[in-house]
């Protein structure tokens, strides 16, 4: 028996704790803050959650959390991998646990202290330790360390097949941070964004400049994952997941995927696009607005190609005329992005997404009948589209 | 021998201290009411107890006590060091001071290039007070070394050593547990430049992780090859190396030579954050060979700016850092 998981589970609570650049508090803290806000948002006790899902990542044990939040028994647990290529598989995990009866109440959660912590940009050197050692072997005596500069390696070849300027992928960040100027929790709020601030920022790998990549940023999101009948009863209008799915595609590596026949488009993105579409019944022009993640601005543009809101190659025009902004044809990022309000793993955006639908976001389209949001890519990614009731 | 076949033999020579009673350490001076003093005066602890017989005695213990922190100093060698002495100098000396086999693990260590040292932590735990007269020894024990790590300093080696402290009586008075990383020093420090004199401080890059995988492969680039891994059975070649075919499932391969002709597919020119054994900007590229696979690695010998996607470009495997042999490229003559 199939089981579709379109219009089955909802997200019926939000929370967050402040984003900073230094929390000064350990990350099992921001955890339990932001889990505790996003039960508190659904209208439940934290005794009414049965199930927890985060990133591999998250240094947080489910346990852990669940006991210094008075989360009783669990009858679900699990995590997702691949960084923020997680930030809507946990989704579909919850999705998934709700839809079976695994569980009836799940939250979804995202902690570190990435900024004063370890930082990501700091490159892979420090951390690793486990088997994927071997896959940096062909990367690190080459000096070929950090996110920037693998996604460097994909957008300029990107450019030179489709001629797409660096003065595209400051329509992207110049857009988002439009946004975050109204987000008293970004870390731009009130700071905009020129093309002048832009091409003179320093380059970071080339081509790839300081305002391409995301803030580091210490801090944490959650949400509350239900029943869409159990959600109709809580306090806030829901916003049902119609479509989510989860993808890796042929060829995949982790952040270096070098050797496909073509690396100017993410392949496991059209695979997540054509599921979500499929499940959902929708397509792009049903699409009302979207959070797509941004942890680079090129990355931006990939998405926006395998969604189908422009033809491959297209994405840097897309991007120009405001298309990104409210008022647009696609408000993109409205909380800031991971670009100007803060770098949560995907899972900020995930909480901007849903107060797209409840109609509360700081820069409110008018039209927010289906909201999509994506997750990190480079790596074996994932997307949802939210609906209201 | 290649850098993975070093790494074993040095883990296995390190290995065989582990566990076992590994010497001792036997200072000068027995414990003396004069060092004693001298070291209450020099950290300024005003502990009546370790310097006033009276004071001692009025707070319970027979008599003057040592500050525990001076545990280390009575097993302490005096200014030149034991293995400093020449053979008529110990014969002096006599038996009043010991070589400890921690000593011959450091030069283990530093022979195969993991001159950095630094402690990481310590414990220590005091049984009861020690008191002038007491000769004190302590015994060790290389309790654990850990598998090679990648550490913000280098590769290296935590090295945990732990020592029991006894009394001329054979009687224990205290334990330390003491942690130390010996790693693969990225610069030299210009005091040990005097006597030998090398030309070159660099920074070294990180070293490429090494397993079943993919060591052949590094291996054949000491030895000055460029190879590709070809499955046997349906003669596909794959790059990176992995254990199984995904074409044939076959898990027969073997390396072939590459010519080390390729064009860049793409590119990026890095110039922040800063790692050390680079010199920025630097150019990292995906090549493609003309067998077909891609490679990453650096193009030099020539300008950053002159790095286009297309450019021609051949093999030349050199030591960037002076030390680590790479298969890199530089453009067509
Ligand atoms: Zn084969």
């Amino acid at each position: 028996m199939t089981i579709s998981l379109k219009d089955r589970a909802a997200i019926a609570g939000i929370g967050q704790t402040e984003y900073s650049k230094n929390s000064g508090r350990s990350e099992l803290q921001l955890a339990a803050e932001c889990v505790k806000a996003a039960i508190a948002d659904a209208g439940l006790r934290p005794s009414d959650i049965d199930g927890m899902t985060t990133f591999t990542l998250d240094t947080n044990d489910e346990i852990e959390v669940a006991r210094a939040v008075g989360i009783g028994d669990l009858s679900f647990f699990s995590r997702v991998n691949f960084g923020g290529g997680a930030a809507i598989g946990v989704m579909l995990q919850a999705a998934m646990a709700v839809a079976t009866g695994v569980a009836k109440n799940v939250v979804v959660y995202r902690a570190f202290n990435e900024r004063s912590g370890h930082r990501y940009s700091k490159g892979i050197a420090e951390g690793i330790v486990t088997a994927d050692l071997i896959h940096w072997s062909w990367y690190l005596p080459f000096g070929l360390l950090t996110p920037a500069s693998w996604v460097a390696m994909f957008t300029q070849r990107y450019m030179h097949e489709y001629g797409c300027k660096p003065s595209d992928l400051a329509q992207v960040a110049i857009s988002t941070r439009k946004h975050a100027v109204n987000n008293p929790n970004a870390f731009f709020y009130g700071k905009e964004l020129t093309m002048d601030d832009y091409m003179s920022s320093r380059l970071i790998a080339d081509p790839l400049r300081l305002f391409d990549c995301c803030q580091e940023s210490d801090g944490g999101a959650a949400c509350v994952v239900t029943s869409v009948e159990h959600a109709k009863d809580l306090p806030h209008p829901p916003a049902v997941i119609r479509g989510v799915a989860q993808a890796a595609a042929a060829d995949q590596e982790n952040m270096t995927s070098f050797y496909r026949p073509s690396i100017s488009h993410l392949p496991e993105m059209d695979l997540v696009a054509q599921q979500v579409y499929q499940m959902s019944g929708l397509g792009p022009d049903d699409v009302d607005a979207a959070i797509i993640y941004d942890a680079f601005t090129p990355i931006v543009l990939w998405q926006l190609e395998s969604f189908g809101f422009c033809g491959r190659g297209e994405g840097k025009d897309f991007v120009k005329d405001g298309n990104l902004e409210v008022g647009g044809r696609l408000p993109c990022n409205t909380n800031g992005g991971q670009l100007s309000e803060a770098y949560i793993h995907g899972m900020n955006g995930v909480n901007e997404g849903v107060r797209l639908i409840r109609g509360k976001s700081l820069n409110q389209p008018a039209k927010n009948d289906h909201v999509l949001v994506t997750g990190g890519v480079g790596v074996p990614t994932s997307g949802m589209i939210l609906g209201k009731l | 021998m290649s850098l993975n076949d070093k790494r074993e033999e040095l883990e296995r020579k390190a290995h065989a201290y582990v566990g076992k009673d590994s010497g001792i350490e036997v200072g000068p001076d027995p414990v003396n009411e004069v060092m004693i003093r001298q070291l209450c005066e020099v950290i300024n602890d005003q502990n009546p107890v370790y310097v006033d017989d009276a004071a001692a005695k009025a707070n319970g213990f027979d008599g003057i006590i040592t500050p525990p922190a001076a545990l280390q100093m009575w097993t302490m060698p005096g200014a030149r060091p034991p293995w400093d002495l020449t053979d008529e100098e110990k014969e002096i000396v006599g038996n009043r001071q010991s070589i400890s086999k921690d000593v011959e693990l450091n030069a283990l260590f530093a022979e195969y290039g993991y001159t950095g040292v630094v402690g990481t932590d310590q414990e220590e735990e005091y049984i009861r007070p020690v008191r002038p007269g007491e000769k004190i020894t302590a015994h060790l024990f290389i309790d654990h070394i850990s598998e090679q790590k990648a550490t913000a300093l280098g590769l290296g080696y935590f090295i945990t050593v732990r020592r029991v402290y006894k009394n001329q009586d054979g009687e224990e008075v205290a334990t330390s547990t003491f942690r130390v990383l010996r790693y693969q020093a990225p610069a030299q420090p210009a005091a040990q430049a005097a006597d030998a004199p090398q030309a070159s401080a660099k920074p070294k890059r990180l070293k490429p992780p090494m397993g079943h995988d993919n060591s052949w492969w590094w291996d054949a680039v000491e030895n000055d090859q460029f190879l590709i891994q070809s499955c046997k059975s349906c003669n596909t070649l794959r790059h990176p190396p992995r254990p199984m075919c995904g074409k044939c499932q076959s898990l027969d391969w073997e390396g072939v030579e590459a010519s080390g002709n390729g064009t860049i597919y793409s590119y990026t020119v890095m110039h922040h954050p800063k790692f050390p054994g680079f010199d920025y900007p630097f150019v990292t590229a995906v090549i493609e060979l003309e067998e077909g696979t891609r490679i990453v690695s650096n193009v030099v010998d020539c300008d950053p700016l002159a790095v286009h996607v297309g450019m021609p470009v051949e093999l030349t495997i050199q030591k960037p850092d002076g030390e680590l042999k790479l298969p890199l490229f530089r453009p067509v003559a």
